[in-house]
């Protein structure tokens, strides 16, 4: 469904992205991990046009995406820092969303689940940090989009948010929607990911199912796999 | 591009500074028509108000609408929408807003004062037109030093140098260069330097309205000795438009291929 080939990304002296070659299948979930600086959000970005590659093609259902932007009709995507125009009230963002997007949003539902009602009437400026968390998971999940591109969905979300969110992507995974996330919860990526990519250093470590990465690694927990990775300084013997 | 125009608009309009910023010129208007007693001296006070405010209230409003914004463009370029228009909304959406504190700011005090029974009506809306224009122009280097500047804090010191150096320190080089240089004939290097600030360029526009183009001095008396009052005013408004395309132009330019 989208095809990245030999994908760089380069920010003046420091090149982001070493030839990054990825396929996305649609209805999978994606999990994309890495550690802080391997590119995880420049990749992600890049497949939604706010980056522009240095070389190389980012393809959406065959065509490339360089340039478009109809494409992205077809994408819903939660950014990883939840901030708005502060003099704006949560429902008033909502229609603007959804005026921008000419589509009407589903999210009565999304509401009642993450208990926004009190909240809609509210000046964005005087959310906590979650609650502006959970308006974004609103703005992203109130589009019925084949893709969903969500950037770190879980930060600042209490306990009770972050289980419904998971129930949120389940309910999704079952409509086979195709989802890519970044996230440090390793559990969940155990618990929701398909396929799981580990960048490391700009380019692709790892790109399989999760219990493959624990049989490479000889180990049990994906958690402990990962940390052995990381320890095991495999960052100059990169094969990918 | 209208709508995120609209949506930037109902949201500074709603900023508490924009308030305060509508009733210092309301305030301002209201002590100087009612403290003298002729519309005309009361426009010629305002104008060094509005010359001098105006530019810088553009530029840090401007710089900070960006970089409060910063994120939040982030998911408005994930949405089915051209770059251009999301930039043009944007710029638009907070430059009519401004525009508008000002028009109400100034309005007001004058509309209540007499001044559609007046012969200042023409001079009034000169006055609203060389503001509104600054703001456009000032709002758009604004938006331009923040596009350039990831470091916030950087950009609000580039941006207040750059009001700083249009709004004086340009005078003062420009006064100096006419000393040193006092024994060449220097209309016509006057008009041009006049014409590369926009500030200098409304302030002429303003005098020659008001038909006190010789008590500025120099660049003044030669806007008005070399192309009287009518052909003056429609260069000036000529050269302010082009400062209008400047920074969106360039804006444009630069969001094409930006990474944010």
């Amino acid at each position: 469904m989208i095809d990245i080939t030999n994908l760089h990304k380069r920010y003046g002296k420091i090149e982001v992205l070493k030839g990054v070659n990825l396929s996305i299948d649609a209805g999978k979930t994606t999990a994309i991990l890495g550690p802080n600086g391997s590119g995880k959000t420049t990749l992600i970005k890049s497949i939604l046009g706010i980056v522009k590659p240095t070389t190389g093609d980012i393809c959406y259902l065959g065509k490339s995406i360089l340039n478009q932007w109809l494409y992205r009709n077809e994408i819903a995507y939660l950014p990883q820092i939840a901030r708005f125009p502060e003099n704006l009230k949560v429902r008033e963002l909502v229609h603007f969303i959804e005026n921008l997007r000419d589509q009407k949003g589903n999210y009565e539902d999304l509401v009642n689940l993450f208990e926004l009602k009190f909240s809609l009437e509210k000046r964005l400026r005087n959310l906590s940090g979650g609650t502006r968390q959970k308006v974004n998971l609103l703005l992203t999940f109130m589009f019925d989009c084949p893709v969903y591109i969500l950037d770190e969905p879980t930060s600042g979300l209490d306990p009770v948010a972050l289980i419904r969110f998971k129930s949120l992507l389940n309910e999704k995974r079952l409509q086979q929607k195709t989802i890519l996330i970044t996230t440090h919860i390793i559990h969940m990526v155990e618990e929701i990911a398909d396929e799981m990519v580990f960048l490391l250093e700009g380019n692709i470590y790892y790109q399989g199912s999760c219990e493959g990465l624990l049989a490479n690694h000889h180990e049990t927990d994906l958690e402990k796999a990962i940390a052995s990775i990381l320890s095991n300084n495999h960052v100059e013997n990169i094969k990918i | 591009m209208l709508k995120i125009l609209k949506y930037s608009f109902y949201d500074q309009v709603r900023s508490k500074w924009l308030i305060v910023y509508t009733l210092f010129f309301l305030t301002a208007g209201y002590m100087i028509l009612y403290l003298g007693t002729d519309l005309s001296k009361a426009i010629a006070s305002l104008m060094n108000l509005t010359l001098i405010l105006t530019p810088l209230i553009g530029t840090i409003f401007g710089v900070t609408s960006y970089y409060n914004s910063r994120e939040f463009i982030e998911l408005l370029l994930a949405q089915p929408l051209r770059r251009n228009h999301i930039f043009l909304g944007m710029y638009f959406g907070f430059s009519v807003s401004l525009s508008l504190a000002f028009f109400i700011g100034l309005g007001i005090p004058f509309l209540s004062y007499g001044l559609w029974y007046s012969h200042e009506v023409g001079n009034f809306v000169s006055l609203l037109l060389s503001g509104i224009i600054l703001t456009f122009i000032f709002s758009g280097f604004a938006f331009l030093i923040a596009l350039y500047n990831e470091n916030r804090l950087k950009g609000f010191g580039i941006s207040i140098l750059f009001w700083l150096l249009m709004a004086f320190v340009y005078d003062g080089i420009f006064l100096i260069s006419l000393l040193v240089f006092e024994a060449y004939p220097l209309e016509k290097f006057a008009i041009g330097i006049s014409a590369l600030n926009p500030i200098d360029l409304s302030r002429i526009l303003i005098m020659i309205k008001l038909d006190l183009a010789a008590l500025m001095g120099y660049t003044g008396a030669v806007f008005k000795k070399f192309f009287g009052t009518s052909m003056g005013m429609i260069i000036s408004y000529c050269a302010l438009a082009i400062w209008c395309t400047i920074p969106i132009s360039w804006i444009l330019f630069k969001v094409r291929k930006k990474d944010f």
